[in-house]
């Protein structure tokens, strides 16, 4: 499931990546803007690859019967720091308006997630170091999830992480051994897909195996 | 959209308890094959509403489902029965139509198959 999917680029790269629903997965993403969602099905289509689109704030409606369904969430969410009254219009600046911090839509997302998530489900959220990364990691722990930045990368403008929540009884004992109870196929897919990325690439990415 | 996301989807406005499902109200209707995965049926059938969604497949022209779901072992061996199943689920699309909160009548168009899940502010 995409929460944001804009253009459509990541929710169209996963099914690709994950061979679309030939393998038994379904796919979901939302937004907020109409326009995102009639591009994102333009971008679909024009790759062959299909998911159900729901023009809606965040999961506005799916909430209650999706809870504890979702297997992979990615997100890559209006992350700029801007005023709050920038936050949320209709137009083009909801894409990137995050408010103070840039965290008003993340905290809001971060709490659905927690919701739809399912037990051996896995968040992956775009961030930028000004909102805080290690808080919404110390805040997610406090929920039971372990966290790890996969993937730093320094633009001229941008200082970006990706970071992947998962939930983790034991969180503080097996810190540092990453997921250890995944189960193989669509997850263990990701995980490799990732790892094989290619257009990552160059000397100041800093890739964790897991 | 697909019945699978219709049974996924409740009304979403404010101080309504009793939000699933939308009722459906159809304009157009598309089938789109999709290849089947009998480990996606299994695994997704604990979660679906049954009642809700062989009322949906009804109203969108398809009348092979039981009323009554049934039971896990006809999952496991029979076939033809998935088949419907699969059919209903995933290859039936209300193109164009709407969604109606079942407490407040309130329209959630569905237009190109998208459903429009946006509130007013007075709704939220």
């Amino acid at each position: 499931m995409e929460v944001g999917c804009g253009s459509g680029y990541v929710i169209t790269s996963l099914m690709l990546m994950l061979g679309g629903e030939a393998n038994g997965a379904q796919f979901i993403a939302t937004d907020m803007n109409p326009h995102a969602i009639t591009v994102t099905r333009e971008t679909m289509e024009a790759h062959g690859v299909h998911a159900e689109l729901i023009n809606t704030d965040i999961a506005s409606g799916l909430e209650s019967r999706l809870a504890g369904s979702v297997d992979l969430l990615v997100v890559n969410p209006p992350y700029v720091p801007t005023p709050e009254d920038e936050v949320g219009r209709e137009g083009i600046a909801s894409a990137w308006a995050g408010g103070e911090n840039g965290r008003s839509v993340i905290d809001k997302i971060l709490p659905v997630a927690d919701k739809l998530l399912s037990e051996r489900g896995w968040l992956y959220m775009v961030t930028l170091t000004a909102n805080n990364p290690s808080q919404i990691c110390r805040q997610m722990t406090k929920k039971g999830y372990a966290s790890r930045i996969v993937v730093q990368r320094s633009t001229e403008e941008e200082s970006l992480h990706i970071i992947k929540f998962w939930r983790d009884v034991n969180i503080e004992v097996e810190a540092n051994n990453g997921v250890t109870n995944s189960k193989a196929g669509i997850l263990d897919s990701v995980r490799s897909q990732i790892q094989r990325l290619s257009f990552w690439g160059s000397s100041d990415i800093n890739t964790s195996t897991d | 959209m697909r019945l699978l996301t219709h049974n996924m989807l409740s009304s979403n406005i404010k101080g309504v308890t009793n939000g699933f499902p939308l009722r459906i109200q159809v304009e157009k209707v598309v089938e789109k094959q999709v290849e089947i995965n009998h480990d996606f049926l299994r695994n997704i059938f604990p979660k679906i509403d049954w009642k809700a969604f062989s009322d949906a497949s009804r109203i969108m022209g398809y009348n092979e489902l039981p009323e009554e779901p049934p039971e896990p072992s006809v999952l496991e061996s029979d076939v033809e029965f998935l088949g419907k199943f699969h059919h209903a689920l995933l290859e039936l699309h209300l193109e164009e139509g709407a969604l109606l909160c079942p407490e407040t009548g309130r329209k959630f168009p569905v237009s190109k198959g998208i459903p429009n899940m946006l509130l007013l502010e007075d709704e939220v």
